[in-house]
């Protein structure tokens, strides 16, 4: 735990817990230990700590997850508006990006 | 494209990188940090060996920015190890993940480039974990029989890795902030303003020489260099002094963090009689010195480990329209004192 935790109830994680076939694959890669095992099923323990990067979702073998990924970031956001297209980090015409 | 990184050929003519870094590599570190040349500090992409690994050797994957490069292999230190760059445009292993160049496709075709099946005996790769946002292990194991092992987050911690059997604590899979994590964005966020950093304060410059007469000089210069200043204070206190004291000011979203530094430094700068003198002048600095800092600090968003982009939408919705109106309001009050003093 680092102690952060951003807004709650606003995350777009969803777990299916039928489809789980307990490879522990989103425990592994979540950064912020959204998931934990119970029995040999995935569980959702730590909602709000949800960042939707998407990493749990692209390693589940069996689609049992699903969430609307995309950059946090005000300036990704704004730079959507501008433009719109979907929130994204790529800051330049260029296609250079900010981080 | 500096190669001073370089110590030799390996077998099957793989270059060879040094593990220490030079005193360049420590300047240019620095440089980098304060986000000259950031975006095109990379690497050749393609297979690297460090030390002298052979085909039981375990093999890294890594980004081509050259800053997650130089850390990645100062971490492999002692090691007999295959390091595997993928073309991330010069991006760190996270960001390029959530862009997709650090990915599934993007690593199957390096390990299909450099044949790696030729170079170990072993079907495995060790990719960051936090490349797994980009990354599907089992589509990478379906299109080329190598499985994806998820190592460590931070690299300094590869070494703990190995030794615990290529087995990652939960510590070493979480993601922090810690104050010095933070304290190392300041100089990129300070920079984040760029030509604006110059262009407005100028306009506030030659503006402050307003006044019912017509224009003075000497009022720009008086009045002028002291809007410069607040302004200045006001960008560090979004920019750099809310992102530092994150935990410990008050709120959850991030564009009311900035507004309560924001007013804390407009109020203390009022208390030193920085302000002006006139009502309206005052009313004008706390609505702009409000929405500037409250407006960078969200902005840190993106720079955060944390937020994700339902929250950041949430907040924005309701802060975005705010700060304009804020610092339109206080632009127009701030000429508008300019000629009449209450």
């Amino acid at each position: 735990m680092n102690g952060f935790v951003y807004l709650k109830n606003v995350v777009t994680l969803e777990l299916d817990a039928e489809k789980c076939n307990g490879c522990r694959m989103c425990t592994i890669v979540c950064p912020h230990a959204v998931f934990e095992i119970k029995n040999k099923r995935a569980l959702i323990v730590n909602r709000d700590l949800c960042m939707e990067c998407g990493a749990c979702e692209k390693n589940c073998p069996e689609n049992a997850i699903s969430v609307r990924s995309g950059v946090g970031c005000a300036a990704g956001i704004i730079n959507g508006i501008l433009r719109g297209t979907e929130p994204t980090c790529d800051c330049s015409e260029s296609g250079s990006s900010c981080c | 494209m500096n190669t001073k990184f370089l110590t030799g050929t390996s077998i099957a003519s793989v270059p060879q990188i040094s593990t220490v870094w030079s005193v360049n590599d420590v300047l240019e570190t620095i440089r980098v940090r304060w986000s000259i040349g950031r975006m095109n500090y990379k690497v050749e992409t393609g297979l690297y060996a460090v030390g002298n690994p052979t085909e039981i050797s375990p093999v890294f994957v890594t980004a081509n920015f050259k800053l997650t490069f130089d850390h990645v292999r100062r971490a492999l230190y002692g090691m007999d190890a295959w390091l595997l760059i993928l073309d991330t445009k010069g991006i760190n292993v996270w960001c390029a993940a959530g862009k997709g160049t650090f990915g599934t496709k993007e690593l199957c075709r390096q390990i299909k480039l450099v044949e790696l099946e030729k170079i170990v005996n072993h079907h495995k790769v060790i990719v960051p974990q936090l490349g797994a946002v980009g990354v599907s292990a089992h589509e990478v194991k379906a299109d080329t029989g190598f499985s994806v092992i998820y190592g460590p987050v931070r690299a300094e911690d590869i070494p703990d890795f190995m030794d615990a059997g290529m087995k990652a604590t939960k510590e070493m899979r979480a993601v922090h902030f810690s104050l010095w994590d933070r304290l190392k964005l300041i100089p990129v966020e300070l920079a984040y303003g760029k030509i604006y950093l110059i262009l407005v304060p100028a306009i506030f410059l030659i503006l402050s020489g307003l006044n019912r007469k017509g224009y003075s000089v000497d009022l720009a210069y008086q009045d002028g260099l002291r809007s410069v200043l607040i302004l200045l204070l006001a960008y560090i206190t979004g920019c750099s002094l809310t992102p530092a004291l994150l935990p410990w000011v008050p709120f959850r979203r991030f564009a009311l963090k900035g507004l309560f530094t924001g007013l804390l430094v407009a109020i203390l700068l009022f208390e030193f009689h920085f302000l002006g003198k006139g009502i309206l002048e005052i009313i004008s600095w706390f609505l702009m010195i409000g929405s500037v800092s409250s407006f960078l600090a969200m902005n840190f968003t993106g720079t955060s480990t944390f937020t994700s982009l339902s929250g950041v939408q949430k907040e924005m919705k309701t802060a975005l329209p705010v700060q304009i109106a804020m610092a339109g309001t206080g632009v127009i009050v701030w000429i508008v004192s300019k000629f009449i003093v209450l």
